[in-house]
C-alpha cells in the first residue's frame, strides 16, 4: 500500500478511537467537566499528562532543533523535564489538597483577592492562546504534507475533532482520549527511531545506539563521527554548545520555573483521588515524558549522520522523493551556488535573508528558483528544522507503515495539547470569571453550559489562528514559558511555603514579574529587533531566559512588600496550614 | 529516618504538624540540591570541564545534559513519593483509604 492510503488508515483509525472514547466518556456534571470528578487512576493521569504536555513542538520540532544545535539543544530537555520535578516536590500535591478546580482558584482564594484571580484568569488565557495556535499550526502541516489536502483544510478537520470530544467530553473526555493520544504518539515516536538506531549502530535503544560504535565497522562512536563530519563541512561540533554558560543557564531556569506554572499541566493534578495519588501520578508523568526526551536527542544524532551521509555532493537530479516533494511544499530549497548541479551541504546560512523565497520557474537541474541572494559561504541547502522528525523515516528508507505511524503520532501530540489548553481557557471562563465574578448565582447546569460554549469559542479562534497565523505566534510561544515561570510560579510557591505570604505582596510581585520580562521581550523581539544579541542582552541573557530574571524580580518584590504589610487574615493562614497536611481531619 | 511511630510520642497536633512540615522541607531541600547539581552543574555550569570524560560514546557533560539529568530526575521524583509516603505514616498524617 502507498504511504499516503496508509496515512488515510492509520489517522483515520487513531481518530476514530478518540471519538469512541469521548462518547463513553462524556462528562454531566461541572465536577466532570472541570477534574473529571477526581477519579482518575494516577497512573492514567500520568499517561495523560504527558500527552498534554508533550506538544507539536516536542513531537515535531524538538529534535529537528537538536539536530541543527547540537549541545545548545539540552536547554529543552532540561528545562522541559526538570520542571517535573519542581512540580512534583513543590507544587502537585498541595494543590490536590487544595481540592478545588484551577489555578485562579487557588491565586483567588489563597490571597483572598478578586484583582489577583482576575489577574490569573488574564495569565491563563493569554499563555494558553500562544500556546494552542502553534498545535493547530502543527495538525495544518501534518495534514497538508501526508494526505496532501489544503492547510487549512487540515486545520479545520482538527477542530472538529477536538470541538467534538473537548465540548462534549470535558475533563473526562479530554483523559481519557489523552492516555490513547500517548500511546499513538509513544509508538510513533519509538518506532522509527528503533529501527534507524539499529540500522546505525545495531543497539535496538536509541538512547545507547547514539552513544555506541557505527554499524559499518569502522569502530568509531556515533558521536566521533558527527563531530568529525561537522568539522569537515565547516560546522561547529555536534557535542559542543555555541551558547554562552549564563545564557544556558537562565534559559533552562525559565524553562524549568515555566513549565512548573503552566495552568494546563497543574491543573491535571487535581483529576485524581488523593494527595499520595497526585504525588506519584507527577513521578509517572515524568517517566511516560522521558521516554520521549531521552529519545529524542538520538533521533537528533541519527539524522544529522542520515541527512549528511545521504544528501551531501547528491547530484539533484537523482535527489530523492522526500526531498523533491519537501522542496514543493518550501521547506526545503537548495540554490546551486556553484552550478554543478550537485547539493554541496556546508556549515552557515545558505540563503540571504535566511528562510527561502521561492520565485517562479524551475533552474538548470529542475529545481525551484529562489529569489533569495546567495550568502558568503559555500553552503547551498537549506532545511526547515520542523520536517526532521516528520521526514527522517523517508531519508532512512523505512517501510510505508512507519511513515503513515509518525504522521498519526503527530497528530496525536498537537490534538492532545490542543484539548487540555482549550479546556483550561473554558474552565477560567466558565468558572473563574462567570460563576467567581461576575454571576454567582447561576446554577451548576448553567455553569455547565456556560463552559461548554466558551470551549466551543475557544476552538473556534484556535482555528482562525491556525488558518491565519499571525506572525508573531511563533516568536511568542517560547515565552509563555517565560512569562508563566515570572507570574505564577513565585505566586503558587510562596503561597504555599510561607503563612505569612499576603495579597499585597503577591500582587506586586506578580505584576513586577510580568511588567519587567513582558517589557525585555517585546523590546527585543518587536520594538528593537536589530539590537537583539548579546552585546545588547542585559548580563547577556536573551530574551528567552529573561523569565528567570523576572521570576528572582518578583519573590524579591514579595519577600519585602510581605514584610511591610499587614498578615493575610486568619482562615487564611488555617488554610496553608491545611493544605500542608495530606490527611483532611487535621 | 527509620520508621519508628512510637518515637513521636504523645504530641499536640500543630507540634506534631510542625515536625511533620520540618521533615518535608528537609527532604525536599535535600532532593532539590540533588536536582541542581546533576542539571544546572553537571549539565551547564561544568559541562566543559565533564567533557574531558567519557562515558562510552558520550562526552561526560553531553551525556547529563541531553540523557542523565533526566534519569536522575525521574528517580528523584519517586525517592520523594516513597520518602513522603513515610512521614505521611511516621506522623500519622496519612490519609485514610
Amino acid at each position: 500500500m502507498s504511504a499516503q492510503l496508509l496515512t488515510y488508515l492509520f489517522v483515520g483509525l487513531s481518530f476514530g478511537l478518540y471519538i469512541g472514547i469521548a462518547i463513553w466518556s462524556r462528562s454531566t456534571t461541572t465536577n466532570d467537566f472541570y477534574v473529571a470528578g477526581s477519579h482518575v487512576h494516577p497512573l492514567a493521569n500520568g499517561a495523560a499528562t504527558a500527552a498534554d504536555w508533550m506538544s507539536a513542538a516536542s513531537f515535531l520540532s524538538m529534535a529537528g532543533i537538536i539536530a541543527f544545535e547540537g549541545a545548545d539543544g539540552a536547554r529543552y530537555l532540561m528545562g522541559w523535564t526538570g520542571g517535573y520535578v519542581l512540580l512534583a516536590l513543590l507544587l502537585a500535591p498541595y494543590l490536590r489538597k487544595f481540592s478545588k478546580f484551577t489555578v485562579p482558584d487557588f491565586v483567588g482564594d489563597r490571597y483572598y483577592s478578586q484583582t489577583a484571580r482576575l489577574v490569573a484568569v488574564v495569565c491563563v488565557i493569554f499563555i494558553s492562546f500562544t500556546y494552542v495556535a502553534g498545535q493547530m499550526r502543527g495538525v495544518g502541516i501534518v495534514f497538508s504534507r501526508f494526505l496532501e489536502v489544503d492547510i487549512n483544510t487540515g486545520v479545520l478537520v482538527g477542530m472538529a475533532i477536538v470541538f467534538f470530544y473537548a465540548v462534549l467530553g470535558g475533563m473526562k473526555g479530554i483523559t481519557y482520549t489523552q492516555v490513547a493520544q500517548y500511546c499513538v504518539l509513544i509508538f510513533a515516536y519509538l518506532v522509527p527511531a528503533i529501527f534507524i538506531s539499529l540500522t546505525l549502530t545495531g543497539n535496538p535503544l536509541p538512547m545507547l545506539g547514539f552513544g555506541s560504535t557505527m554499524n559499518d565497522g569502522s569502530g568509531v562512536y556515533l558521536l566521533d563521527r558527527l563531530d568529525g563530519l561537522n568539522a569537515e563541512l565547516g560546522m561547529s561540533a555536534f557535542t559542543d554548545g555555541n551558547k554562552s554558560t549564563v545564557d544556558m543557564f537562565f534559559i533552562t531556569a525559565a524553562l524549568m520555573a515555566g513549565t512548573a506554572g503552566l495552568p494546563h499541566v497543574i491543573v491535571r493534578f487535581f483529576t485524581v483521588p488523593k494527595v499520595r495519588d497526585a504525588r506519584i501520578s507527577a513521578g509517572y508523568a515524568l517517566v511516560f515524558i522521558a521516554l520521549l526526551y531521552t529519545t529524542a536527542p538520538a533521533v537528533a544524532a541519527f539524522a544529522r549522520v542520515n541527512i549528511i551521509n545521504n544528501v551531501n555532493d547528491m547530484s539533484y537530479e537523482q535527489a530523492p522523493g522526500w526531498f523533491t516533494k519537501w522542496e514543493a511544499s518550501g521547506l526545503i530549497a537548495w540554490l546551486d551556488k556553484n552550478g554543478d548541479g550537485r547539493v554541496q551541504y556546508r556549515g552557515g546560512n545558505a540563503l540571504d535573508p535566511a528562510t527561502p523565497e521561492f520565485a517562479t520557474g524551475l533552474g538548470q537541474s529542475g529545481e525551484r528558483l529562489l529569489s533569495n541572494e546567495a550568502s558568503g559561504n559555500d553552503n547551498e541547502l537549506y532545511i526547515d528544522r520542523d520536517i526532521i522528525v516528520l521526514a527522517h523515516p523517508e531519508i532512512a528508507r523505512l517501510p510505508n507503515w512507519v511513515i503513515a505511524l509518525v504522521a498519526a503520532g503527530g497528530l496525536a501530540a498537537a490534538l492532545s495539547t490542543a484539548a487540555g489548553l482549550l479546556l483550561v481557557m473554558s474552565t477560567s471562563i466558565s468558572h473563574d470569571l462567570m460563576k467567581k465574578c461576575l454571576m454567582p448565582n447561576i446554577s451548576e447546569r448553567q455553569e455547565l453550559l456556560f463552559a461548554r460554549i466558551a470551549a466551543a469559542v475557544a476552538v473556534s479562534v484556535a482555528g482562525l489562528l491556525g488558518i491565519y497565523p499571525p506572525g508573531f505566534v511563533a516568536q511568542v510561544v517560547a515565552f509563555a514559558f517565560g512569562l508563566a515561570a515570572a507570574s505564577f510560579f513565585p505566586v503558587i510557591l510562596l503561597g504555599i511555603f510561607s503563612t505569612r505570604m499576603n495579597k499585597e505582596a503577591a500582587i506586586a510581585g506578580m505584576v513586577t514579574g510580568l511588567t519587567f520580562t513582558f517589557s525585555y521581550i517585546v523590546y527585543f523581539k518587536f520594538i528593537s529587533p536589530e539590537t537583539n544579541h548579546a552585546g545588547h542582552w542585559l548580563f547577556g541573557i536573551s530574551p528567552e531566559g529573561i523569565g528567570t530574571l523576572g521570576m528572582l524580580l518578583n519573590f524579591v518584590v514579595a519577600l519585602v512588600v510581605m514584610r511591610v504589610t499587614p498578615p493575610p487574615p486568619r482562615e487564611v493562614q488555617e488554610l496553608v496550614q491545611r493544605i500542608r497536611v495530606p490527611r483532611a481531619t487535621m | 529516618m527509620a520508621e519508628k511511630p512510637d518515637d513521636t510520642g504523645p504530641v499536640g497536633p500543630s507540634n506534631n504538624a510542625d515536625a511533620y512540615w520540618r521533615a518535608n522541607l528537609l527532604l525536599v531541600a535535600c532532593l532539590l540540591m540533588v536536582w541542581f547539581i546533576v542539571s544546572f552543574v553537571c549539565g551547564i555550569l561544568a559541562v566543559d570541564y565533564l567533557n574531558q570524560f567519557r562515558l562510552f560514546g558520550f562526552k561526560l557533560g553531553f551525556w547529563f545534559s541531553q540523557q542523565g539529568s533526566i534519569y536522575l530526575f525521574v528517580l528523584l521524583i519517586f525517592i520523594y513519593v516513597w520518602q513522603m509516603n513515610r512521614l505521611d505514616k511516621r506522623f500519622g498524617v496519612d490519609e485514610e483509604e
